[in-house]
């Protein structure tokens, strides 16, 4: 009983959190990783641009709730989603056109790039303020749980109840169906494959006839997908705050540098890898370590409190790029 | 950043001609009062004193961009970890504290930074085969032995008087001496990162530094028995007069009247006056030594790997140890910077560190005002600065102007409401005009 005891202390406050972390991490660095596969350089204006994909969708969530829509126990914002998708692809092909098209055509450095994607983050970072403010939005409307804790010890009889929000279990079944599209898109389609060419080997594509500006605005709109779905399941998960979605940034390049950047599937291992060391450093384990028969005295057995999580994706970061830096999937080097 | 003999003549005249325009801006906003200018010299100078910090905060980005070509993204943490040391100098011991836990504090860090060092060198030094659970034994032994020393200190530290300090508390040395110790710890924590982060590419350090911003600024919010955290701490000493003292000296009394200006305006202005100078100096001469160093072969060589890589390594240069010397001088002068803006503020509230204005808006300084030449950093600093504020109280009066012609309304109300945020719009918008039509900035590199 307190082997089960502690398995279900674990699942409730380690595996399924770091899950669905994890799921919205994966998808924020999937945008991440393309873009850098894609368009060669690091978009510092991710964040911010997943907050304003995020902002329009809870707009048009507003808009759909006063119309007297809902969906029974799922968030209405889902419905509203590809509004923020079309809002935010629209945006981000904007600037591509009017801000970085330039520097690649002369084929600037890099590092210029990313520095034209700071400006962008001011840019989005004010449109968002502008849109909808600077505090805390809750926009999570429907079904509050899937397995409630006291149904669950009613249930099993077990001490320790498991709870599954909704948010949680629609933020991982998304984020498998996107992947699964994405994948599908990429590996199957003409266009997926000429991204890939265009990725693996820019000369060589053009070669082939590739349109490159085509490549490029296919990559824009899938990642303003991947940012404003990324962005949605986080603020449904969590809450709307324009400065997390800054903050979250490292987590997100955190976890494409570990997958390997420029590598789609190791973006997918390195959101889950960042998630779920950062949920089991920051969680005190006296619990589950008492269920298991164990006396741990006064301790709390946590590694490290809350507040220091980013550290916790940084460790990693440096740890990677000291041992392998072109991460766990051999992503782009140099 | 190729030089040609076009861009060169045309810029001698671009420094003056900036410097004549901040210098009628702030006279504007110190004398004139109308829709755009405040008319008080108390706020003029106000705004002056932070464009002076803004300015050395710009010159120690300039050093790491301009001349190095190295992205950092931490700013606001080097700038945070040198408005650490005003507190730990300069404020008064709290009785107590350190016989609360000070000597195990200390021998706790000593063991924390020593496990990380002796993990680096076992590392380098045992066979191949033993490397990594040998690394990892010594992590998990000197973990365990930081924390068995750590917890108990931070305990008895906070338990001390928690109330009104529950802090460390500092040495009550003078302040200034604080200046050059907060650009030593800014200077040592860029030495960790640029240790690990330097010679990968080049957009690994901007994601490195990004990440040790946040987490000094968060050490800063949560470790209160080193700087109270969030409590902030007050009653950081001045270098210059205090206001009330002054409004109190006959000596003082007698000669603003004899300017003809209100006392307690008068001491304000004084006090900021004061202050300027003392900017004003650090600034300068951190420019002449910054100018000096460039002009040498030290400088020369810098450039020439910034522009040239492969070629500098060619010639033997150790391109990965100059840029960490560079990068260290560079979060040298930010530490600088941040222990004057505290000591300015009087008050190290960590929660102001926020990074979009005090990372990305000392880019945007340096990309307008020219990287790659210290008169331009640090004039495009002030600039910038003043911008920032003024936006604040433009901002609203634009969008007012745009929407006269809309009827009152639910939209009319939400863009006034939200025109302070157009400070973060302006920004990017400058930033990015530059880059594109003038990336050499107003004051070019000669």
């Amino acid at each position: 009983m307190d082997i089960l005891n502690a398995l279900v202390t674990f699942l409730n406050f380690v595996f399924i959190p770091a899950a669905a972390y994890g799921a919205q991490l994966a998808l924020g660095a999937l945008g991440v990783t393309l873009i850098y596969g894609i368009l060669r350089f690091s978009n510092f204006a991710h964040g911010d641009t997943m907050a304003f994909g995020t902002a329009i969708t809870i707009i048009a969530t507003w808009g759909l709730q006063s119309l007297g829509i809902s969906l029974g126990p799922i968030p209405v914002a889902l419905l509203a989603l590809p509004i923020g998708i079309a809002g935010c692809a629209l945006t981000v092909l904007a600037t591509d056109r009017v801000v970085y098209r330039f520097y690649r055509r002369k084929k600037s450095d890099p590092i210029i790039l990313v520095m034209a994607s700071v400006g962008v983050m001011f840019i989005m970072n004010g449109l968002t303020r502008i849109l909808i403010g600077v505090d805390e939005i809750r926009f999570a409307d429907g079904a509050r749980f899937v397995i409630d804790v006291r149904g669950f010890r009613e249930w099993t009889g077990l001490q320790e109840g498991l709870a599954l929000r909704t948010t949680q279990l629609i933020t991982v079944v998304v984020a498998v169906l996107v992947v699964w599209a994405l994948f599908r898109f990429l590996n199957k389609t003409k266009s997926g494959k000429a991204m890939r060419a265009y990725s693996d080997n820019e000369d060589l594509a053009l070669l082939s006839g590739i349109d490159p500006e085509r490549v490029v605005r296919l990559t824009w709109i899938i990642a303003a997908g991947l940012m404003t779905i990324a962005g949605v399941l986080y603020g449904l998960d969590k809450a709307f705050k324009p400065f997390n979605y800054f903050q979250i940034l490292l987590p997100i390049f955190a976890a494409a540098i570990v997958g390997g950047l420029g590598s789609p599937i190791g973006a997918i291992a390195g959101g889950f890898i960042v998630a779920f060391s950062e949920v089991a450093i920051t969680y005190p384990w006296k619990k589950v370590v008492e269920y298991l028969g164990f006396d741990t005295g006064n301790s709390l057995l946590q590694l490290m409190s809350t507040e220091y999580k980013f550290a916790v994706s940084f460790v990693i970061l440096i740890i990677v790029l000291l041992f392998r830096p072109t991460g766990l999937f051999r992503g782009k080097s140099v | 950043m190729a030089t040609s003999r076009q861009a060169e003549t045309s810029s001698r005249w671009r420094a003056p001609i900036l410097v004549a325009v901040l210098v009628a801006l702030f006279v504007l906003e110190g004398t004139t009062r109308n829709a755009l200018f405040t008319g008080s010299w108390n706020t003029s100078l106000a705004i002056l004193n932070m464009g002076l910090i803004s300015a050395v905060m710009a010159l120690g980005l300039n050093m790491q961009w301009g001349y190095a070509g190295l992205f950092n993204s931490g700013v606001v943490g080097f700038v945070a970890l040198g408005g650490l040391a005003p507190v730990l100098i300069s404020v008064a011991p709290v009785d107590g504290a350190f016989g609360a836990g000070g000597m195990r504090m200390i021998a706790a860090l000593i063991v924390g930074f020593g496990t990380l060092a002796l993990s680096a060198m076992t590392w380098q030094r045992s066979p191949r085969k033993w490397r990594v659970p040998a690394i990892i034994a010594v992590l998990i032994v000197g973990f365990a032995a930081y924390r068995w020393l750590f917890d108990p200190a931070v305990d008895a530290i906070e338990a001390n008087q928690a109330a009104q300090f529950g802090n460390l508390g500092g040495l009550g040395l003078p302040v200034l001496l604080s200046w050059p110790v907060g650009a030593l710890f800014a200077a040592a924590a860029a030495w960790g990162v640029g240790k690990v982060a330097l010679g990968l590419r080049s957009d690994y350090l901007a994601i490195a530094t990004l990440g040790i911003g946040e987490i000094i600024v968060a050490v800063l919010k949560n470790e209160e028995w080193l700087a109270r955290g969030v409590k902030n701490v007050t009653s950081i000493p001045r270098p210059v007069p205090y206001e009330i003292a002054l409004q109190q000296d006959p000596a003082f009394i007698e000669r603003a009247q004899s300017w003809g200006i209100p006392v307690a305006e008068a001491s304000g202005i004084w006090v900021k006056l004061c202050y300027a100078g003392l900017f004003g100096v650090v600034l300068l001469l951190l420019i002449l030594l910054a100018e000096l160093s460039l002009k040498s072969p030290w400088g020369r060589m810098m450039r020439s790997i910034r522009d040239n890589e492969t070629a500098a390594e060619a010639m033997g240069k150790n391109v990965t140890g100059r840029h960490l010397q560079i990068f260290v001088i560079g979060c040298a002068v930010m530490g600088l910077a941040g222990a004057m803006m505290i000591t300015h503020d009087g008050l190290m509230a960590p929660t102001q560190y926020n990074p979009l204005r005090y990372t990305f808006v000392i880019w945007v300084m340096v990309i307008v005002g020219g990287s790659g030449n210290n008169w331009g950093a640090a004039l495009g600093g002030i600039l910038i600065w003043f911008l920032w504020v003024k936006a604040e109280s433009w901002g609203p009066q634009l969008i007012g102007l745009l929407t006269s012609p809309l009827p009152a309304g639910a939209l009319k109300a939400h863009l006034l409401d939200s025109s302070p945020h157009m400070r973060f719009i302006a920004m990017g918008l400058i930033l990015l005009l530059v880059l594109r039509f003038s990336p050499r900035g107003l004051v070019p590199e000669k």
